[in-house]
């Protein structure tokens, strides 16, 4: 038997590089290898050029100004940048950030890191449906508020927030407003200018290029803002970021913002139909959920319940052959439920019964095929095994067992 | 995180996968673990009433590949023992025998809880006293 493909439905958590990236990055390891920073010779200047251009490239896809774009490393070190940044700068005004409890570890940790230097955080719960609740969101501001910190898109469901009107209420209160956008930036639409966020997070690996480089748009005017260094040093990118430039890094991920520009329409409305046609699939299998509002939701994305399946023995029957997570890459090696899904209302029971798949630019039709095929066969297998499925099966309710936890 | 060939085998092929009479007065049932935690194991075993000894049994579990393996292995166990010898399984010899890392090490506690749990049930079917740690320990002794 030849060896089959192993089919890659896991792209939130990273993308393959597209080869036009890697062709783009190569001659900067080798003829074209100096620091842009030097300032007196070709190959500094050569290198600068190059920087100058993955910007442009980058600017171009969030339409915005090339100087509000920040290099980091990624996109956890944008979050901190932006977070602890914001925090230092404005002291003077408050001290008060609200957050939600769906976002990142890289933001929720943050905070909490904050919080042991005289922040006050608000993390607010979700709706049912993932999205925050505006209600909740403007009762939350206080005087003392300095900055409200909403992702752009859920990396564990897709959910897409209400930005605009959460924009509208920063504005309203006059207060800044960050969003982690490393799971929408390249797939959909992302303009922080038009949509009124003032800081913004993300990363080139989910984006089709290299990991190790990011960026942080940080707005220079209405409002013009300014962030504190977390690192000292040259006095790069505006002094807001020390550290020479990885130059072959900010060149893929020039060429990835280019490639999203100009492909970002066809690959959503492309993988959109593959999506639903997985998720329909799927939730033909009695007993299971769609987790995230559906109609306000990245179109490559869906986290599916399957209930009474248990989710890391799940994808056991078939990580021979395909690659999902049950949660983010970041917290899988735990054996907790989602938080993400627990703060939506989901019981841990479900939580535990989840899987995200997250289609990207190199899933085919087949892979959607033969991913619903294993996946079907894996679940039906799993309840053959499964007492709560039996039990549920002969109309026992499952929530009058006095189960002992442990 | 890489599992053993023990797990895996388990996993793909696990043995004694079904369902005994629970109401059969020479049954044992136990219902371990909670669909909150990830994890649920029902182990059976049919007793012999003339000897003693476990002639047949069955698992399900609900969780990981780890609680999988873990639960059915015990019943491979369990069968052609006695009761006081299935009462002195001890976790830590489902951890060796699967190779399970130290974060699936609850999986084989749990497993040793069901056969507990199933032997007391059966115990407590037949008026007999239930097992305490200490005879259990004893039995291993």
């Amino acid at each position: 038997m030849s060896q089959r493909r192993l089919i890659y439905l896991d792209n939130n958590s990273t993308t393959p590089c597209d080869p036009r990236v890697v062709d783009a990055m190569v001659p900067y390891f080798y003829d074209k290898f100096g620091n842009a920073a030097s300032r007196s010779h070709h190959f500094g200047w050569e290198a600068e050029d190059a920087v100058d251009y993955s910007r442009e490239q980058i600017a171009k896809l969030l339409n915005v100004e090339d100087k509000e774009i920040i290099f980091t490393s990624g996109a956890t070190e944008s979050n901190n940048l932006a977070i602890k940044g914001v925090f230092e700068m404005y002291a003077k005004k408050g001290n008060h950030i609200i957050t939600a409890e769906t976002e990142h570890k890289a933001v929720l940790d943050t905070c909490k890191h904050l919080e042991k230097a005289g922040a006050e955080v608000t993390y607010l719960k979700v709706q049912e449906d993932g999205l925050v609740n505006l209600a909740d969101l403007e009762a939350a501001i206080k005087p003392t508020t300095i900055l409200i910190s909403i992702m752009w898109a859920n990396n564990e469901t897709g959910v897409i927030q209400p930005m605009a009107e959460i924009a509208k209420l920063c504005e309203k209160h006059g207060v800044l407003f960050h969003s982690d956008a490393t799971q929408a930036v390249g797939k959909i639409p992302t303009h922080p200018r038009e949509t009124g966020v003032h800081l913004m997070s993300f990363t080139a690996h989910k984006m089709y290029g290299p990991k190790g480089v990011g960026a942080l748009y940080v707005s220079r005017k209405n409002p013009r803002v300014k962030v504190t260094a977390q690192m000292d040093g040259g006095g790069h990118e505006r002094g807001m970021r020390s550290g020479t430039l990885n130059v072959p890094g900010i060149v893929g991920f020039g060429k990835a913002a280019e490639l999203a520009r100009l492909e970002m329409h066809q690959d959503a409305e492309r993988l959109s139909r593959l999506r639903d046609r997985l998720q329909a699939t799927l939730c033909q299998l009695e007993e299971t959920k769609v987790n995230g509002n559906e109609n306000s939701r990245m179109p490559h994305v869906t986290n599916i319940s399957f209930k009474h399946v248990e989710g890391e023995g799940l994808m056991m029957t078939f990580n021979q052959n395909i690659a999902v997570s049950s949660g983010s890459a970041c917290t899988s090696a735990s054996l907790e439920p989602s938080y993400v899904l627990v703060s939506m209302g989901l019981g841990d029971d479900l939580a535990h019964s989840s899987i995200r798949f997250s289609l990207g630019r190199f899933t085919t039709d087949e892979d959607v095929d033969m991913a619903v095929k294993l996946v079907t066969d894996g679940v039906n297998h799993m309840r053959e095994l499964s007492p709560i499925w039996e039990m549920y099966k002969e109309g026992v309710d499952l929530t009058k067992i006095e189960w002992a936890a442990h | 995180m890489a599992y053993s060939d023990k797990v895996l085998d388990h996993f793909k092929n696990p043995r004694n996968v079904g369902s005994l009479d629970k109401e059969a007065k020479n049954v044992g049932t136990g219902l371990v673990g909670a669909p909150e935690c990830g994890d649920v194991m029902r182990l059976q075993i049919e007793v012999d009433e003339a000897t003693g000894v476990i002639s047949d049994a069955k698992f399900k579990t609900f969780g990981c590949g780890s609680a999988i393996a873990s639960s059915s292995l015990a019943t491979e166990w369990l069968k052609g023992k006695t009761l006081d010898e299935a009462a002195g399984i001890d976790n830590m010899d489902i951890v060796e025998e699967l190779a399970l890392p130290p974060v699936k090490i609850h999986c084989s506690v749990l497993a040793e809880d069901a056969i507990k749990a199933a032997i007391n049930d059966y115990r407590t079917k037949n008026g007999l006293p239930e097992l305490t740690d200490a005879a259990a320990a004893s039995a291993n002794a």
